[in-house]
Formats: structure tokens, sequence, C-alpha cells
């Protein structure tokens, strides 16, 4: 009761000079954020620099709900590493392993074909119709860094959204009420 | 000051920053590992070797593979993906690799092995240059670790050769 009767308390005593201290404070680590995520995308070259694992195709290398470091460099892309790309008209990329290159002579251009280590075909049934290749616009990045579980809470959120109104609204009522 | 809620937020941040720690750490430590891998593939017999009816050359083939993979293990390891790819050049392509066979390695103790497998994906040329071909075989591998960065490498075999008929 101590702690509840105590947040009451310092949200009652609440003034104009310590309401705007308190939104920029509370800005402050909204664009803190906001500058870590644009400054990765500079670092590593790619739109989405995180991603979580959404599908069991890349077990036991990858189960869902793990997330993955991309980068995107301008290396040529080699068979055996793990890409994620973007299919036309398909809203979420898809990370699975390249399993066969064919890189042309003079353009540099190529043709890529991925599989998911737990498919039992490649992907060619997941492309566009009639689309036997990958090529390099689709890709997004390719994996560099792995860590297991951090990505449930993503997915918690966003198939509970409840979870998600729950936190941010403690995460706000902290900030309101931190005396600091 | 010292709330409930603040010593929860503290102990919460502190944890986490631990643990990043940690796994930092341990993705690190894999620098210091020795590594000395081996393999060996030959070609045991080609099944099968003719022309697609839209134009583009097939193989089939049987492998035999053998490999030394267990240096590569670490306590950060959690598995290890192992490929042979046939890797050539066209002259339209100036590199062609061709996954053809895979498999994950779990455990320490599977990184030494020996097997006789045919093609499991299928080897398929962009065109009809596969007659007479001269070909690298390459195992490659990528160690999947339990937290933190990936590496890979690869042994290239080079001076295998495709029959000069289709048959």
């Amino acid at each position: 009761m101590g702690w509840i009767g105590e947040t009451v308390d310092s949200i009652k005593s609440i003034q104009i000079r310590q309401l705007f201290t308190q939104a920029i404070s509370l800005g402050m680590i909204v664009t803190s954020a906001l500058i870590i995520w644009k400054a990765l995308m500079c670092v590593t070259g790619s739109e989405s620099p995180v991603v979580v694992v959404l599908s069991g195709s890349m077990e036991p290398g990858f189960k869902r709900g793990d997330i993955l470091f991309l980068h995107m460099s301008k290396d040529p892309i080699r068979a055996g590493e793990i890409v994620v790309f973007n299919v036309d008209g398909r809203d979420i990329p898809i990370v699975h392993r390249v399993i066969k290159v064919h890189e042309r002579e003079n353009t540099g251009e190529v043709d890529v074909l991925t599989k998911g280590d737990n498919n039992y075909g490649d992907d060619r049934l997941l492309y566009a119709e009639g689309q036997l290749w990958l090529n390099r616009h689709h890709i997004m990045g390719r994996a560099v860094g792995f860590l297991p579980y951090v990505g449930w809470v993503t997915i918690i959120m966003t198939e509970k959204p409840i979870i998600k109104y729950i936190l941010i609204g403690a995460l706000g009522l902290l900030v309101i009420t931190s005396k600091d | 000051m010292h709330t409930f809620g603040y010593r929860a937020n503290a102990l919460l941040t502190f944890a986490i920053t631990a643990l990043a720690f940690i796994c930092a750490i341990a993705s690190f430590s894999d620098k210091f590992s020795n590594q000395n891998p081996s393999a060996e593939i030959q070609i045991l017999n080609i099944n099968r070797f003719k022309k697609q009816s839209h134009g583009n050359d097939e193989v089939s083939l049987t492998l035999d593979i053998s490999a030394d993979l267990q240096s590569l293990f670490t306590w950060n390891t959690k598995q290890l993906f192992v490929f042979v790819a046939a890797e050539y050049e066209t002259p339209k392509n100036s590199l062609n690799q061709v996954s053809l066979w895979d498999a994950i390695i779990p455990d320490k103790e599977l990184a030494k092995f020996r097997i006789q497998v045919s093609n499991k994906y299928r080897f398929i040329d962009q065109g009809q240059n596969l007659r007479g071909k001269e070909f690298n075989l390459t195992l490659h591998w990528h160690v999947m670790p339990k937290t933190g960065k990936m590496f890979a490498d690869k042994i290239v075999m080079p001076g295998y050769s495709l029959p000069d008929a289709y048959r």
C-alpha cells in the first residue's frame, strides 16, 4: 500500500515546472532510442539492423523469438550466408540460407536461391509466382550475430497488445512520478 | 528515494547489463580457439548427366565426403552447418556456386564423419557449360554460436572435372 500511496501523493504534488522537466526527460528517452536505431542503420547499412525470427524454418539454428543482427555491405553474396530478403508481394521479410549463387561476368548481378535449414525444399514456392531467383535488390542484409530469446518481448507485444499498453503505462507512470 | 520501484528498476538494469556483458565475453572467447579442420571429397560416380528439356545441363553424382571438424566446437557453439558446393566459372557467369549436400552437426562427437551420398540439391547449370567442366568442390562451414557472432570458413578442393559427353 505504501508504494501506491506514495505514487498517488507524488502525482498530486506535480507542479507546472516539474511537469515540463519530466516531459523533456521523457522526450530525451524517446529521442535517444531513435538516435541509437538510426545510428545502427547507418553503421550496418541495413534498413532494419535487428530482426526477430518469427518462424521455425531455420531451426535448430534460429528459433522463434531469437534476434539477429544484420549487416549489409557491398561484399558479394556467397553460398552459405544467411540473408534476409523481401519477396515482391509479401510484407514480412524472410531469413534463410543461400544455397545457390550465379554471378554475372560483367555486371556483377547475381541470381540467388535460398532455403530454410529446417525446410525440405528450396524457397521457390515462397517467391513471387514464376520467380526462380532472388536478385541483389531483394536482399536486405545478411545475418552476422545472434542473441537468443530476446525477441520474445516483441512477439508477445505484437500478439497481446494489452501487455504493450500495460508496459507503456507503467513506464509512463514511472517517469511522471520520478523526482530526479 | 528508495522505493520498491527504484530498487526493482536498478536490479533489472544491473541484471540485463551483466547478462549482456557475459554474452559479449562468451562470444569473444571464440577467437582464442585453435582450429585445424580437415576434409576430403571424392566423386564416386556420375549417376546421370544430361541436358534438360528446357536447355540447362544437369548432373547427378555420388560423393564420398570425409571430414574432421571437431576442433571448430567451443563451449559457445550451438551447432555447425556444413555444406559442399560445386564452384566453377562459365563464359556467362564469373562465379557459380551450387550447393550439393548439407548437414547440421549438433554435437562435437558427430563432427568427425564419413558419408557417401548422392547430391541432395539438383546440380543444374545456367546454360549448357558442364561437359568437360573443371570445378572445385568446397566444404563450407558456418559456426552458429549459442550467443554472439557467427563465423564461417571453407576448404577449397580443386581439380574435379565432369565427363566430356552426356550419359
